[in-house]
């Protein structure tokens, strides 16, 4: 099924100290992910949805190199982890992602910059015109600031960026969350056009379901820092299997229906990620939990088992 | 205007003075809402959907704006033109606001409880007692398991969904006849959005309460507004009941916007944008606002056509010159 993957992630954990005594020694910590393993094949475009609160920031930033796992392995092909440069990102809010004081060629050149090339300026310029073009950027804008674009621009700006040292992996933050609809269509567009000319892989990363249908071949779904389900899309999100899915896809608005048919679920409080439930973390807000939930939940594939759908239920597949 | 209409905007036309020209945020909306009525109002950044739901109550800061036509009517009473002591008996009695923030709308330094009981003997002549009971009592009706418990916390204390609860309990706490709501589920998670918004609901259709619905996601308007009005660049384009304008929607923009949605694509389809942005509103084009981005425009779009009046207010009307037909729509 998958080859050989470029982006390994093995049981990372990330926790953050909180409530330091009076020595400066942490009494509690913020448990942010709790054991995630995935894998990501060249090509792939991976969502990855879920409620505020998750760990999906937190794993982007340790997928950028922002943050250092607790404990846990990642691992990148070609390039070793510490450089990075095989993996750039896109920021969700394009305002406050890009330098208002550069103009949008050293912006575009920004990561070659930093990456320690330094090309002449005229190769430069160059690079961020062709690259301009391939976002749908006029070339001779190139000289101007950020603040004389609309936000699609800029969003388009940032993905430039992302493009210029030509990296392996892309991570799309959230890409689209602060626009309006017609340039959020634009803007997905460009990234599948992007993603198909140059067999790039993407991780995306959305709190709508329906920009992951839309875009993804692959989907996770996290809840309280762990991935409770993952496979095709298709499958994950129209056949869901873990009850926590269930609820989200039921919960997610959809054009066609009349209004909401169900009754209100009771409890939406995300459980408190610093004294972590023990057994499964769903099992409060799970309507079908039974004494077999007390025990922590493995990920379970189901059958057949090439289409590689995980399920983090013991009755996912009973 | 017929007994049962709460809400009446006519011909309102908002400006707001800039250093170079005026920015023209409202160009002649007029709308309606009924007793019991949930309207919505649905139209991307920039378009003046919050405009208008801050005028109903006059929220913008005097002096920074000009009204240049129209008029408002709220309960009986000419809104534009009535004394700051007339409206304030308006705000928090019979008219209520739930806005898109909870946190920056509830006073973090003052308990949920304290807050509620100001709110209720603002308005009614009760004892401290009785508003306590009154509060608890709207709590419940929201889910609150322990209704006593939330009064004695601050706001920092509950999360989000938790805090729009709150202020949706705050919104009914006067009986209100209408509820402006801004938003007030953009800033929360899928599955507490559902509870918030069948909560909202249940609680107005128990109430008779009238609601203006104001939102960008088409699939909640679908969800929960019996009728629906579309703007774009300070303008109504279309209204209509709710499945009338999303299931055959006959002005180009609302095509357009649907058809943009990735929920109406094929999965790695080509999603149908709007070509170009939405214009800027200090320098509005003569005519339809929409012509630039328009594939049907012609010469007449530089007329700019109004959303022609109708008797009854729940047809389906559009503000525009080559509207499309039902049938175009479905094909």
């Amino acid at each position: 099924m998958t080859p050989t993957p470029i982006l390994q992630m093995k049981d990372v954990h990330v926790r953050f100290p909180i409530n330091p005594d009076w020595l400066g020694r942490p009494r509690q910590h913020v448990h942010a992910l709790n054991g995630i393993s995935i894998d990501v094949a060249r090509g792939d475009i991976l969502g990855i949805v879920g409620e505020s609160g998750c760990g999906k920031s937190t794993l982007a930033q340790i997928l950028v190199g922002l943050l250092k796992p607790t404990s846990g392995s990642l691992q990148l092909a070609k390039q070793d982890a510490a450089t990075r440069s095989g993996m750039q990102i896109v920021f969700q809010d394009p305002q406050s992602s890009l330098n208002p004081k550069l103009p949008v060629w050293k912006i575009i050149t920004e990561p070659v910059y930093a990456l320690g090339d330094r090309p002449s300026q005229q190769a430069m310029m160059d690079l961020a015109k062709s690259l301009a073009i391939q976002v749908g950027i006029r070339p001779e804008y190139i000289y101007r600031f950020p603040h004389e674009f609309s936000g699609g621009q800029r969003q388009r700006i940032a993905i430039a960026r992302a493009l210029s040292t030509n990296p392996e992996i892309i991570l799309l933050d959230e890409p689209t969350s602060a626009l309006d609809i017609s340039v959020q269509a634009q803007i997905l567009n460009l990234l599948q056009e992007l993603q198909r000319s140059r067999n790039m892989t993407f991780i995306l990363i959305s709190h709508n379901v329906s920009v992951i249908r839309h875009m993804c071949n692959r989907t996770a779904v996290m809840y309280l820092g762990q991935i409770v389900e993952v496979g095709a899309t298709l499958d994950v999100l129209e056949n869901p299997r873990h009850p926590y899915t269930q609820l989200l896809m039921e919960s997610v608005p959809k054009l066609s229906d009349a209004g909401f048919s169900s009754d209100p679920a009771e409890k939406t409080e995300l459980p408190s990620n610093i004294k972590l439930p023990a057994g499964c973390f769903f099992k409060d807000r799970c309507a079908r939990a039974t004494s077999g939930c007390q025990t922590p939940q493995a990920l379970v594939t189901g059958e057949p088992r090439q289409t590689g759908h995980q399920v983090r239920c013991h009755l996912a597949y009973a | 205007m017929d007994s049962r209409t709460v809400l009446s905007i006519k011909d309102l036309s908002i400006e707001f003075p800039l250093y170079e020209g005026t920015l023209k945020a409202l160009n002649g909306v007029s709308l309606t809402v009924k007793q019991g009525e949930i309207v919505g109002i649905v139209g991307e950044s920039g378009s003046g959907k919050s405009i208008t739901a801050m005028m109903t109550m006059r929220l913008l800061g005097e002096g920074s704006y000009r009204v240049r036509t129209g008029s408002i009517d709220m309960l009986g009473v000419d809104i534009l033109k009535a004394s700051e002591k007339e409206i304030c008996e308006l705000r928090g009695g019979d008219v209520a606001m739930i806005f898109q923030e909870p946190m920056t709308a509830l006073n973090p330094t003052r308990k949920v409880g304290k807050q509620m009981v100001d709110v209720i003997r603002r308005h009614q002549r009760v004892s401290k007692g009785q508003a306590e009971e009154i509060a608890a009592g709207l709590l419940s009706d929201m889910h609150f398991a322990d209704p006593e418990d939330i009064l004695a916390r601050y706001p920092f204390e509950l999360s989000g969904g938790m805090r729009q609860r709150v202020l949706i309990a705050l919104a009914f706490s006067c009986n209100p006849k209408v509820i402006i709501a801004d938003e007030p589920t953009t800033a929360l998670d899928v599955t507490v959005q559902k509870q918030v918004l069948m909560l909202l609901k249940k609680m107005a259709a128990e109430r008779k309460t009238a609601i203006l619905f104001i939102t960008h996601d088409m699939a909640v308007v679908s969800q929960f507004c019996d009728r629906v009005y579309v703007m774009y660049a300070g303008s109504l384009i279309e209204s209509g009941s709710t499945r009338k304008v999303l299931h055959s929607p006959r002005h180009p923009y609302t095509r357009g916007l649907l058809a943009a949605l990735p929920e109406t694509a094929a999965p790695g389809t080509q999603l149908k944008s709007i070509p170009g942005s939405v214009p800027d509103l200090s320098k509005l084009p003569v005519g339809c606002a929409f012509q630039s981005r328009c594939s049907q425009s012609s010469e007449k779009c530089h007329q700019k056509p109004a959303l022609a009046e109708a008797p009854q207010t729940d047809a389906h009307l559009c503000a525009c010159w080559h509207p499309l037909t039902d049938l175009e729509a479905v094909a």
